[in-house]
């Protein structure tokens, strides 16, 4: 909690979940105007923006939301993790002296206009694409490869979505708010074996916006500024044939995170854990040090993850496995509501007492072939 | 040359860096790359080794023999794949060691296993320009 360290003054989660009769631009203007709203700035302050997806977009989206001025522009582009770079990337160009006032923003209708992105083919594409591979698919390899060397278990996995279905019942814009069993979860259809449909996240239309700003800026504020205080990221990948299905770049973003803030595992609070799957989080607990590797499904059976008492309360707005997963990338609801829970702003029966310090992760990409890692840690009094 | 097959075998755009790879794929020879330089034997085929970037990269055929990594019964998905449900996407693991992405051609995809032996098929693509290797228990 050094005087240098850049604070997120502002967020914002738009509440639609379906929004066929907006523009994705449009939506990254509401985000933009909520985000600024809450810290209490205007777009007159912005000299910082930050935004990913399809190359030019960024571009586009400083003409389209009328910013002047800008001194420093990132579109780093990290699939579901981008905007959870993006707040590290905005704290160390705070830091480095770039800019003062960094809005973030993002925003998608996979919903309501399906093709809407989607990745770009890269030089795997026709050892990939051409087998049927999905989004899917790819996730259920590595939850089959972590069932066969582990143990881990369907119903195991089952019970993150049982405690993320218990906090989404609290969120009136959850998508899904019905409290499910883990019975529910293993007797729902599968899509890709062993990944059952409720092992999946939902898919969701909206957005999302943060600004990040300068310790100054943020000591000239009225609203609770939450202190960036620790930022690691990392891209693992399929290693030309030798990957391992069983782990995540969160063993390498996790230990950058945690040695920056200077935390451990038992000062965390409340974590945001990325969670496209069931299998998703299990693996990131396990890569994080939550537990030791393999334990995953063990550790989060119990209620673990489940808030206000659970040793490791997860994904109290419901994740995008019950509440939102904007733009087929859930890493922008992940900052805000541990952004919520810092500022004891979550919803009454899921927000976490004295939540001083609290970890939100991202991941992008495939499990199946490349991904991507963020980890932050956020919190401290400002 | 190529099997027979009711998957859908979407065309390929071979590179100057892969267009090797799929002229032996066309003649039932499935291909990985060596480095002459460090050893390392690697897959997708790229013009430099991974590793260490040296250029000095060759061919080298397989057995085509090896075993389930990792599978899944894909039951829904997307064009142009949605009319072939269920079809399984695997890792296999190749005897002279690179994990490959395919598909398991089996009338019981429920029986497949972790570790199950398979090997190579070719199924020619729907342009008839060119062939991809898939897999079968043995």
């Amino acid at each position: 909690m050094t005087d240098h360290t850049a604070a997120i003054a502002g967020v914002y989660e738009h509440p639609t979940r379906n929004a066929p009769d907006k523009s994705t631009a449009q939506l990254h203007g509401d985000v933009a105007a909520g985000a600024l709203e809450d810290a209490g700035l205007t777009t007159a302050d912005v000299d910082g923006y930050f935004t990913a997806g399809r190359p030019g977009r960024v571009m586009s989206m400083v003409d389209y939301l009328g910013l002047e001025g800008l001194s420093y522009v990132d579109s780093t582009d990290l699939g579901g993790t981008s905007y959870v770079s993006h707040v590290g990337h905005a704290a160390a160009a705070v830091a480095a002296g770039k800019c003062e006032v960094a809005l973030v923003t993002m925003a998608g209708r996979p919903r309501s206009r399906s093709g809407d992105g989607g990745p770009p083919s890269g030089p795997q594409a026709d050892f990939e694409e051409t087998y049927g591979i999905g989004t899917v698919n790819m996730y259920a390899l590595a939850a089959r490869r972590h069932m066969h060397e582990y143990g881990t278990t369907a119903e195991q996995l089952a019970e993150v979505r049982v405690a993320a279905a218990e906090h989404a019942q609290y969120n009136e814009d959850a998508m899904f708010q019905e409290p499910v069993t883990v019975e529910d979860v293993v007797e729902s259809r599968l899509v890709s074996d062993p990944l059952h449909l409720l092992d999946c996240c939902v898919v969701s239309d909206g957005g999302g916006g943060v600004v990040v700003v300068s310790p100054a800026v943020a000591d000239d504020l009225d609203r609770d500024c939450v202190s960036v205080l620790g930022h690691g990221e990392a891209v693992k990948h399929h290693d030309a044939g030798d990957i391992d299905l069983t782990h995540t770049g969160a063993v390498e973003s996790g230990p950058r995170a945690f040695e920056a803030a200077g935390v451990t595992h038992d000062d965390i609070d409340y974590a945001s854990v990325y969670d496209s799957f069931t299998i998703t989080v299990v693996e990131t607990l396990e890569d994080l040090g939550f537990c030791e590797k393999g334990a995953g499904g063990e550790f989060v059976e119990g209620g673990t993850l489940q808030a206000p008492d659970g040793e490791l309360p997860f994904n109290t707005d419901g994740g995008g496995l019950c509440n939102n997963h904007p733009a087929n990338r859930g890493g922008m609801p992940k900052i805000i509501e541990t952004v919520r829970q810092l500022r004891g702003e979550a919803n009454d029966p899921v927000q976490v007492p004295d939540c001083e310090i609290g970890l939100t992760h991202g991941t992008g990409g495939s499990l199946g072939t490349r991904m991507a890692s963020t980890t932050l840690v956020l919190g401290g009094d400002r | 040359m190529a099997d027979e097959t009711t998957l859908p075998t979407p065309d390929v755009s071979p590179t100057p860096e892969t267009e090797t790879y799929w002229e032996a794929a066309a003649e039932g020879r499935l291909l990985v790359t060596e480095c002459t330089d460090c050893g390392r034997v690697y897959h997708p085929p790229r013009a430099r080794c991974p590793d260490c970037l040296s250029e000095d990269t060759e061919w080298v055929e397989t057995r085509g023999e090896g075993e389930v990594y990792a599978h899944s019964v894909t039951r829904q998905t997307g064009p142009p794949y949605d009319d072939a449900t269920p079809y399984v996407v695997a890792y296999v693991e190749l005897a002279e060691g690179p994990r490959l992405l395919t598909n398991i051609v089996t009338d019981d995809p429920g029986a497949l296993s972790v570790g199950q032996p398979v090997e190579v098929c070719f199924h020619e693509t729907d342009d008839g320009e060119h062939a991809v290797p898939r897999f079968e228990p043995v």
